[in-house]
């Protein structure tokens, strides 16, 4: 019988984790949310449109059942990391904030010294802090020793659908981390997100493959399926690889031997 | 008085509390953060930060975002 996923004290019925982006509308975004079984979804923080009144995101989400996870995109210094997170804790009430401190435009990968920086100084303002860092054992060591509540491994670039590029990265962060694994960027497709929890990260998080897919919504219940599949597959124990082949059928009682 | 609102120059007759220009502006203030001189501004505080002549001001939302 599997645990629930507990990030900081909070329980999370689900292991995947859904972004707000990039859909075609923000009904087929609802819809999705709901196919996914998600109930945590991570939002951007983003100036208000002052010469025109636009549609509120959050009228397409039920924050009763779904928990923001307030992001810091497209912040390429830890102080703008931070200053975006204290202001995504006072749009939405709560403490959490998905830390992104970027490093380079054309990879989005993060800047490592600024992502730890910005971690300490969250942790140390009360914040519940989850750094999208490098798939590198060594940073999510010290992101976790810095105080961050769960570390998110990037599986690939962000929005790249390449799958997961360093699975034995991934499952080297699994073993040593003290906090949770939550592979954060780079799924493409269903099997993509089943091979992440085999490899055995207590989550996903993905934006992209979904919301750019052709069918955002049955995608979504693709992608639920397969993090259920693959930490099915996880726990159960997968077979040991072998380069040649073991029969399963008996070898004696062949008709003619 | 010019205020720098969201990066832009923005024209008040007079100074004004976050409320109130929150008002003028037709924001729903439950959906929104403000930060005034770079501090954020917490919403018990609303109606008496007062924005005056040559302040910066963001207000910022949610969007989707990944």
């Amino acid at each position: 019988m599997d645990q629930p996923l507990v990030i900081a004290g909070r329980v999370f019925s689900s292991r995947l984790i859904v972004g707000t982006g990039k859909y075609p509308s923000h009904a087929i975004m609802k819809a999705a949310h709901e196919a996914s079984g998600a109930d945590m979804v991570t939002v951007a923080v983003r100036r208000v449109d002052i010469s025109r009144k636009t549609e509120s995101l959050l009228d397409y989400i039920d924050t009763s059942k779904i928990f923001l996870l307030p992001n810091t995109a497209a912040c390429y210094t830890a102080d703008d990391a931070i200053r975006t997170a204290r202001l995504g804790r006072e749009a939405g009430m709560s403490n959490w904030v998905k830390l992104e401190v970027i490093g380079d435009e054309q990879t989005l990968f993060p800047d490592n010294e600024g992502l730890l920086e910005a971690t300490r100084v969250l942790v140390k303002e009360g914040f519940v802090v989850l750094p999208y860092t490098n798939d590198d054992p060594v940073m999510c060591r010290k992101l976790a020793e810095a105080g961050a509540a769960a570390v998110m491994p990037l599986g690939a670039p962000v929005g790249s659908g390449l799958g997961i590029q360093n699975p034995n990265n991934i499952r080297i962060i699994r073993e040593q981390s003290k906090v949770p694994v939550i592979v954060d960027a780079g799924v493409g497709t269903a099997s993509d997100a089943a091979v992440a929890m085999e490899l055995g990260a207590d989550g996903v998080l993905m934006n992209t493959a979904i919301a750019g897919a052709g069918d955002p919504v049955s995608m979504a219940r693709a992608m639920r399926l397969a993090v259920e599949a693959g930490r099915l597959a996880f726990l159960a124990g997968r077979i040991p690889r072998k380069s040649y082949a073991s029969a399963s059928s008996p070898l004696h009682g062949v008709v003619g031997s | 008085m010019t205020i720098k609102l969201n990066g832009d120059p923005h024209e008040m007759p007079q100074p004004l509390s976050v409320s109130a220009l929150l008002a003028a502006l037709d924001i729903d203030p439950r959906r929104v953060a403000v930060e005034h001189n770079l501090a954020v501004v917490k919403k018990a505080a609303y109606d008496s930060a007062l924005v005056q002549d040559g302040d910066e001001v963001e207000i910022v939302n949610f969007v989707g975002g990944g």
